[in-house]
């Protein structure tokens, strides 16, 4: 039975999904990217293997996503986290026509067709304003864990206007907030709304056409999925996986290009939306 | 005549271009060492002609200023600048222009002239506060000319009372230049040699459009982005001269050769993107931003900033000699009408274009150096979308500042965008619009909606 796998290589964390040949997702992994990129892609890839009980060997086609995308150096091909993310949400929620996501260092807003097609897309610029990384400033000006800061802000009442558009001046924001006495629930719900105002500038850039499907890390915040939620004025689509939603969209493309159905590893085939441009 | 070999005739363009342009800038040290006058002027309604007119040594400081950033020594310029007090937000041609005048006109392929007359129009609106620069840093004088706005939507043409008024309105202010100029130079108006001049510009024009025109064809034969912008250099340097319009001559000969033989801009490598630049190229890193579109097989068959920056050649419009000043005049409306509606209505001009040279996609290149020519950017690329079938792309970096060039985020958006081509292709390919690449056999697992 053939395998494929998709490495998605992030600014935070690493993901890497592997898929059986009827791309039912087999295993999965995530890890902390950290400084050695090489060596995050490898040991994702290596736990997803163990996850899905496999072996290297069958697994015929690997893809490398996300910034890192070129240093999954075992890898046989690689695309953008945008069309991977795209194939991931059209496959997973097939009604989706919009693609959120989420990540540490940016947003990204996908118009899709049905399949995965990617329309249009739109990402924040040269700045992390409306991001993960956003969220990481408050928690550590909060001194709180990252994981808190949803359940927290859900508690929040009267948010707070957090109008800075500086990732690094949110920080001192938060803290002016705090000084003026405002409940930590109420700052942290301002937080969240602030991004959610970000991104849903974005997808507006884009066009917002149902259904929605929420992906990338900051998709295991509640708040911010509830946040999400009221502004679009619909239920996103969110599922466990959205995490690893670039990751499996790799996969999938992956599994189309696995050279022989024994799953054995060849070098790369010619297919020019996969493999990186000759230069 | 034999023709010339084919060795002699690919590549002549570029080399030529490249050779006569560092002579324009050896021309422009000799002005400087001699002391001879400089006229300041811009590429939009330079009225180089005029100038030529009276022998004065015509320098475009947003040439310049762009070959700081092609040399990658701008960040010097325009820190030297911003030490004087510039906002970062300034656009960053004006900044290197300053401190090049700061610096005694040292430039790194040259000695700029300081100029001696400063003539611009309002096509954009930071010539007149950047000629006011020179005004007060030389005491020279400086002339505005006025041009009216079209008023009404591209093909939509002027006529009656109003063009007529306009058309005066132009020529009347021409003529006060033609008097300010003599009193500048001490000489008199000649305009047998201003008709001599526009001959030559009109003979220039012909080629620029054919050359313009030649891209409609697949494959297309140069890359309006990489070799359109030395082309760009050459009629603007050179506009009006009889090797500016022996140049473009050559130029067409090469292109209708490359034309009849197949040869694309990347040799013998099949064309596979036509792609339209929109905006001003990234020339911090020139090169570089070039070879992310053509690594993926990308050719940009056609460029906004050859209309716009081209000073008015890209219309089809002929200086008439039986009436040199009013027939300047006219060229002078038109061409900056043409630059400011290619930014008000571009969507259309996209539009046409798009049908025109078959494109697939259309890359928007706004630069935070330029909101005029940025602004509206957004925009068009919705209603490009909305109109055509095409991808669009839109990447923000700057034509001076490397700062805001961020070439990961950059290439992350060209790649998606490639990607993105090549899926459209396969599915158009196999004629299953609204689908992409094959999903069927894949099955999504665990998906539950919250």
């Amino acid at each position: 039975m053939p395998y494929a796998a998709g490495v998605d290589v992030g600014s935070t964390q690493t993901k890497a999904v592997v898929v059986d040949d009827a791309g039912a997702i087999a295993g999965r992994a995530l890890i902390d990217t950290g400084a050695n990129v090489v060596r995050a892609a490898e040991k994702a890839f290596s736990l997803a293997l163990d996850d899905a009980g496999l072996e290297e060997y069958e697994v015929g086609f690997v893809i490398g996503t996300g910034y890192g995308r070129y240093k999954v150096e075992f890898g046989d091909a690689q695309m953008t986290e945008i069309v991977c993310h795209a194939r991931g949400a059209a496959v997973m929620f097939p009604g989706t026509q919009t693609v959120l996501d989420m990540g540490g260092q940016d947003t990204k807003a996908i118009r899709i067709r049905p399949g995965g097609d990617v329309i249009d897309f739109c990402m924040n610029d040269k700045c992390a304003a409306g991001t993960g990384r956003f969220l990481q400033s408050a928690a550590a000006a909060l001194d709180l864990e990252l994981a808190d800061l949803g359940p927290t802000a859900l508690r929040g009442q009267r948010p707070v206007s957090i109008s800075t558009t500086c990732t690094v001046f949110a920080e001192s924001e938060v803290l002016s907030w705090l000084a003026r006495g405002k409940r930590i629930e109420d700052i942290l719900l301002g937080v969240h709304r602030s991004i959610g105002s970000r991104s849903f500038g974005l997808l507006r850039r884009v066009g917002i056409e149902n259904e929605v499907t929420f992906t990338g890390g900051v998709t295991r915040n509640e708040a911010m999925v509830e946040v999400m939620n009221d502004l679009l004025g619909t239920e996103l689509n969110v599922s466990e996986e959205s995490h690893y939603m670039g990751a499996l969209g790799a996969a999938l493309f992956a599994l189309e290009r696995v050279p022989h159905r024994d799953g054995s590893r060849e070098p790369a085939p010619t297919h020019a939306a996969a493999t990186e441009p000759a230069s | 005549m034999t023709k010339p070999v084919a060795e002699e005739l690919i590549g002549r363009g570029q080399a030529d271009g490249k050779r006569l342009f560092n002579e324009w800038f050896s021309g422009l040290t000799s002005s400087a060492d001699e002391g001879n006058q400089a006229a300041y002027v811009f590429v939009m309604g330079s009225l180089v002609e005029l100038l030529r007119t009276f022998d004065l040594q015509v320098v475009f400081p947003e040439i310049n200023s762009l070959q700081t950033a092609v040399r990658k020594v701008s960040d010097e310029y325009l820190s030297l600048a911003e030490d004087h007090g510039f906002s970062p937000d300034v656009c960053g041609y004006v900044k290197a222009d300053y401190a090049l005048q700061l610096r005694g006109g040292e430039h790194p392929m040259g000695t700029i002239p300081p100029p001696a007359v400063a003539v611009y129009t309002n096509a954009c609106n930071t010539y007149i506060k950047w000629a006011e620069i020179w005004e007060r840093m030389y005491g020279i004088p400086i002339f505005t000319l006025d041009v009216p706005g079209s008023r009404c939507a591209p093909g939509v043409a002027l006529s009656g009372t109003d063009l007529e008024s306009d058309l005066k309105y132009v020529e009347y202010q021409l003529r006060e230049l033609i008097e300010l100029l003599e009193e500048v130079t001490g000489r008199t108006f000649d305009i047998d040699r201003l008709r001599g001049v526009l001959d030559v510009t009109n003979q220039m024009g012909r080629s620029w459009r054919r050359l313009l025109e030649i891209n409609r064809e697949t494959p297309a034969v140069y890359d309006s982005m990489m070799e359109g912008t030395i082309f760009l250099g050459v009629v603007n340097a050179l506009r009006g001269t009889p090797e500016g319009a022996m140049y473009f001559a050559n130029l067409v000969e090469e292109m209708e050769y490359k034309l009849e033989h197949g040869i694309t801009p990347h040799g013998n490598e099949p064309e596979k993107h036509r792609l339209i630049f929109v905006g001003v190229p990234c020339y911090p890193i020139f090169r570089r931003f070039y070879h992310l579109f053509s690594d993926w097989g990308g050719t940009f068959v056609g460029s906004t900033y050859l209309w716009f920056a081209s000073g008015g050649l890209n219309l089809d419009f002929e200086y008439d000699l039986n009436r040199p000043v009013e027939s300047l005049a006219e060229g002078l409306m038109l061409g900056v009408r043409s630059a400011v509606d290619s930014m008000l209505f571009q969507d259309r001009a996209l539009i046409e274009t798009i049908d025109a040279y078959g494109a697939d996609g259309v890359v928007y290149h706004p630069i935070k150096s330029c909101r005029t020519v940025s602004t509206g950017l957004a925009d068009s690329r919705r209603v490009v979308l909305e109109e055509r079938d095409v991808l669009c792309l839109y990447i923000e970096s700057d034509m001076m500042d490397k700062r805001v060039v961020s070439e990961a985020q950059m290439k992350n958006r060209i790649d998606a965008f490639f990607e993105g081509l090549d899926s459209r292709k396969i599915r158009l390919g196999a004629g299953t619009r609204g689908v992409g690449l094959s999903t069927a056999d894949v099955a999504p697992s665990g998906a539950a909606s919250s």
